[in-house]
């Protein structure tokens, strides 16, 4: 069939008219070229009028083939093939020739320029002759949203879709939701207690009609596609039932074990083995540790069914419910299956406290010298402490306390590479909840910088050094050493060009915001992408912050990057956003450009040899086998098939496909030697 | 480990360790230590100057050249180890030797200097490796006496330890390896915090005021700390905390008699080896303290 192919040559203002003679590349497009029957030039193809312009010359020359030759296709693609849908033309015979990004951009010699053009050009007409028309896929939609993690970034995003009329199923690792900023004493720059205005959504989100809260639960494996994910969610054994226990609290109370040390606390205060985390924990409902619990031991050791074990009772005998027990020793982890349509991710981050690669610092062995979060918790009226600032060490109230800002951040010798963000604010926070608690307290900190960018946040800091009396010191600190019972810190301070030594009581090392320990492995269950730093991956990082490389799988919080929680909140929303999007309709249209294993009649069935290196080297997991069965039931072989739903079009399959049986519909080798011959070798 | 024939090292003294110089007592007692429970040391001949004090301050290629001359020297005489006891002479072989691995050019230059090849295949170690890879089984087995409440602060300085990732010698900031030492000899570690500091090291003529303090610090901590003496394994350092400390007494008013012992004489006095014969005479603090304790 004969092909009426319009070549629009676009000008880019004088992005690429300034390097390529559009006139002439539109001239040439022309000549000696059947099939090419309409050229023109515009200043801005994209625009209004020249989106315009291109639907009324499809329609005039009765065009059945377009090439624009503009900027990259992922600028405009999508604009220009919507245009052609309008007109009745299959968007699939519209094609972007790059002469920006590829050409213009990169050659400021003219003529080279444009010669180049004229053959990227021809190129593009030479495929677009072998275009075929295709059509979206129609997949199903489960109208149920996935949120894994119950911090304030899954909290958000679950309430936000609930109240989005969608089903939310949340998914939390720890015994409570709640995540690191239940362990906040008072939040940057307002001072609020941290847990007073995150238990009113944590209640929320508990009452919600439409949110089914997993605690002390972790996501076991992930298949499916956009608008159909298959769950599989690891129930682990908390040794309680959660429809019996009432959260009266009389088992902690009679647990002989009372001297664990409590992860809520960051190790500076002690939990029973059966407890729950925090007072204000939802679910109110405890969990052993069967680490540490001794029946647990016991049984281990005597190699007995736990309910068998009699070396201790306490709990289950001091539990009021009856017939049956709320506790079961013997209880065993499960897994459920969810079907849903779309996913949150919001596993959050992890504090750096092995500080062992800081030797100078003590590496960890001063217990006067402490992380920022212990210190929340030393602050916080639900610590170890009761809020009164106190050594770890002796319990006495420092005099002096020194931070140092920049541990393990903005160090790629040592730690990470990257600026965690919070670490100024909440700084200079707790040097105000210091002085607030101690009046006579002296406050000093060791910075690089000071980073407070957001609203009402330069104020705060200036507050800290202006109203309640920090020094704020710029240099780093070389070393702490003890001497008696103090901490000697000895820092420069580059300003006035000298060195310090402070005779401490106390050290706070700000240290970095880092991805938690198992995101590479968790970020491979669910085949999204990740950085150096294990953060994952936004797929732009302007543009699509919160959609991650795997499409209906959203990311809010910190396990995307470091932030502070009116960031964190704000990304949940947007997550939120996407999931209602996504939920909204009764099916989803995915592009068609998916690959696709070659089937023909009996006897052959398929070139496709049944080798599968097309599987191992899809990274999305969208090879399946398909056993090829005679009448009989006897199967003639097993071939290579394609799920399209998981397919996302990149070609490594029809590229490593020793027999040639993988083709990429858009992409196809017809098309693709089309484009390599027309090319004139000199 | 049990050494079934006599393993030659190359022995490198330098100028500060050699007999007749201002620290021979070390030199002296690795000697009369190896006599006693190995390895065989063998002087390297021709040995020169390491290049460690003006030469590396002046002009890299001559400190460099200095250097790799002796390493050249025990190449060709077959030695596959080289002890430095000095750390100022392990330090400027070793960086020498990377220095001239990671430099085509370099390497050239020098080997043109020099008028020998340089292949650098021998390892230059100091008197702790030397110690702890050769000799702890057989201090374990040959020492004679164990000293009665004997505590001993184990002092690093800073050229046994840095820069960490040429010279990749035990823990930059909290290094153990003297320590498992002063433990074999039957007498007890103290656990203090200035172990790594600098003493001020070659600014003792130059800026002795400098290393005053920063010597008072150390003595001050490890006094503090309890220690009946200190142990070292530099003669830069023990002429600092030695030769200096009752100036250092004097200028901050506090009395230390804390006698400092090299490494080597420790051992030697634990295997009951003559205290005169191991240079403990040749102190400026008296070391009376330390061999009555192991008498």
């Amino acid at each position: 069939m004969g092909k009426k192919i319009g070549v629009f040559v676009c000008h880019c203002g004088t992005n690429i008219s300034a390097t390529v003679d559009v006139e002439k590349v539109a001239e040439e497009a022309k000549k000696n070229n059947p099939g090419v029957a309409y050229t023109t030039t515009y200043k801005y193809m994209c625009s209004d009028p020249g989106q315009k312009l291109l639907r009324d010359k499809i329609k005039e020359e009765g065009l059945d083939g377009v090439v624009v030759a503009a900027c990259s296709p992922k600028m405009h693609e999508h604009t220009f093939r919507n245009a052609a849908v309008k007109t009745g033309l299959n968007p699939y015979h519209v094609e972007i020739s790059n002469l920006r990004e590829q050409c213009s951009w990169v050659h400021p010699d003219k003529p080279t320029g444009t010669e180049k053009s004229i053959d990227l050009v021809r190129m593009m007409t030479e495929k677009t002759r072998k275009d075929r028309s295709l059509t979206p896929i129609k997949v199903p939609v489960t109208k149920r949203a996935l949120v894994i993690g119950g911090g304030i970034a899954g909290i958000q995003a679950a309430l936000d879709i609930a109240d989005g009329g969608h089903e939310v199923i949340m998914v939390e690792r720890e015994a409570s939701i709640g995540g690191h900023m239940a362990q906040l004493s008072e939040t940057f720059p307002t001072l609020d207690c941290s847990q007073c205005i995150m238990t009113p959504k944590m209640v929320e989100l508990a009452q919600h009609d439409n949110i089914k809260l997993y605690t002390w639960s972790e996501i076991e494996a992930v298949d499916g596609y956009i608008g159909n994910f298959d769950v599989k969610i690891r129930k682990k054994a908390r040794s309680v039932d959660l429809d019996l226990c009432t959260g009266c609290s009389s088992c902690w109370q009679v647990c002989p074990c009372k001297k664990i040390k409590s992860e809520f606390d960051m190790k500076l205060g002690n939990r029973t083995a059966i407890y729950i985390p925090f007072p204000q924990a939802i679910p109110s409902k405890p969990v052993i540790d069967r680490e540490n619990c001794i029946l647990f031991k016991d049984s281990r050791k005597k190699n007995i069914k736990p309910n068998d074990s009699k070396v201790c009772r306490k709990c289950i005998d001091a539990c009021p419910i009856a017939p049956v027990k709320a506790i079961d020793y013997n209880q065993e982890d499960e897994i459920v299956e969810e079907k849903v349509g779309a996913i949150v991710v919001a596993t959050g981050f992890k504090e750096l406290d092995d500080t062992s690669m800081y030797g100078e610092y003590g590496g960890g062995k001063y217990k006067d010298v402490i992380t920022g979060l212990q210190f929340e918790r030393l602050a916080s009226a639900s610590g170890p402490t009761e809020g009164k600032i106190e050594r770890p060490s002796d319990g006495k109230e420092p005099e002096i306390v020194v931070f140092i800002q920049c541990v393990g951040s903005r160090d790629p010798a040592k730690g990470c590479s990257y600026c965690s963000k919070t670490c100024c604010m909440y700084t200079a926070k707790h040097t105000m909840l210091y002085k607030h608690k101690v009046h006579d307290g002296h406050a000093f900190v060791f910075y690089i910088d000071i980073r407070c960018a957001g609203k009402d946040y330069e104020e705060f800091s200036q507050r800290a050094i202006e109203e309640e009396g920090a020094t704020y010191l710029r240099g780093r600190v070389s070393r702490i050493y003890k001497k008696g019972d103090k901490l000697v810190v000895l820092g420069a301070d580059t300003l006035t060009g000298s060195v310090v030594e402070i005779e401490a009581d106390m050290v706070v090392l700000a240290s970095a915001m880092k991805a938690q320990d198992d995101a590479e492995k968790f970020a491979q269950k669910l085949s999204i992408q990740y950085n150096k730093d294990k953060f994952f991956s936004e797929m732009h990082p302007k543009l699509k912050p919160v959609e991650s490389s795997s499409a209906a799988i959203l990311l809010a919080g910190t396990c995307q990057g470091p932030k502070d929680i009116p960031e964190t909140v704000a990304q949940a929303g947007a997550a939120a956003s996407k999931v209602l999007a996504l939920l909204s309709a009764d099916e989803l249209e995915r592009e068609p450009v998916v690959a696709k294993v070659d089937r023909l009649p009996p006897p052959v069935f398929s070139t496709c040899i049944g080798c599968f290196y097309c599987q191992r080297v899809c990274p999305y997991g969208a090879i399946e086998e398909e056993d090829i069965k005679a009448r009989d039931g006897s199967v003639i072989k097993t071939v290579a098939r394609v799920n399209e739903g998981l397919c996302q079009g990149c070609g490594l399959c029809a590229a490593t496909c020793r027999s040639k049986s993988v083709e990429l519909a858009g992409f196809n080798d017809e098309q693709v030697y089309a484009e390599i011959n027309s090319v004139e070798f000199n | 480990m049990q050494i079934e024939e006599r393993k030659k090292i190359g022995y490198y003294p330098g100028c500060a360790i050699t007999m007749g110089s201002s620290s021979e007592e070390y030199g002296t007692s690795v000697l009369r230590v190896s006599e006693e429970i190995g390895p065989e040391l063998e002087e390297i001949h021709d040995w020169n100057c390491c290049g460690a004090s003006s030469a590396h301050a002046t002009n890299h290629k001559l400190s460099t050249a200095l250097s790799i001359r002796n390493i050249s020297l025990a190449e060709q005489s077959g030695y596959k180890e080289i002890l430095a006891p000095c750390p100022m002479c392990s330090q400027r072989l070793i960086i020498s030797q990377k220095d001239v691995a990671d430099d085509e050019e370099l390497k050239k230059d020098v080997e043109d200097a020099i008028e020998m090849p340089c292949d650098g295949d021998v390892k230059i170690i100091n008197y702790l490796e030397l110690i702890k890879n050769y000799c702890m089984d057989e201090i374990a087995e040959k020492k004679k006496k164990a000293p009665k409440d004997l505590k001993i602060a184990s002092y690093y300085g800073c050229l046994l330890l840095r820069p960490p990732k040429v010279l990749k010698f035990d823990d930059p900031e909290n290094p153990t390896s003297m320590e498992e030492i002063v433990e074999a000899t039957g007498a007890t570690s103290v656990d203090w915090e200035l172990k790594t500091n600098c003493c001020g090291g070659g600014f003792t003529l130059s800026r002795t005021d400098v290393v005053l303090k920063l010597t008072n610090d150390i003595l001050e901590c490890a006094a503090d700390a309890g220690a009946d003496a200190i142990a070292v394994a530099c003669p830069m350092c023990h002429a600092n905390l030695d030769m200096r400390q009752k100036k250092i007494g004097k200028e901050y008013k506090r009395k230390y008699d804390i006698p400092i012992v090299y490494i080597s004489e420790l051992i030697g006095l634990a295997l009951d080896l003559g205290p005169i014969s191991l240079g403990l005479n040749k102190h400026f603090i008296d070391t009376k303290s330390v061999v009555n304790a192991f008498a």
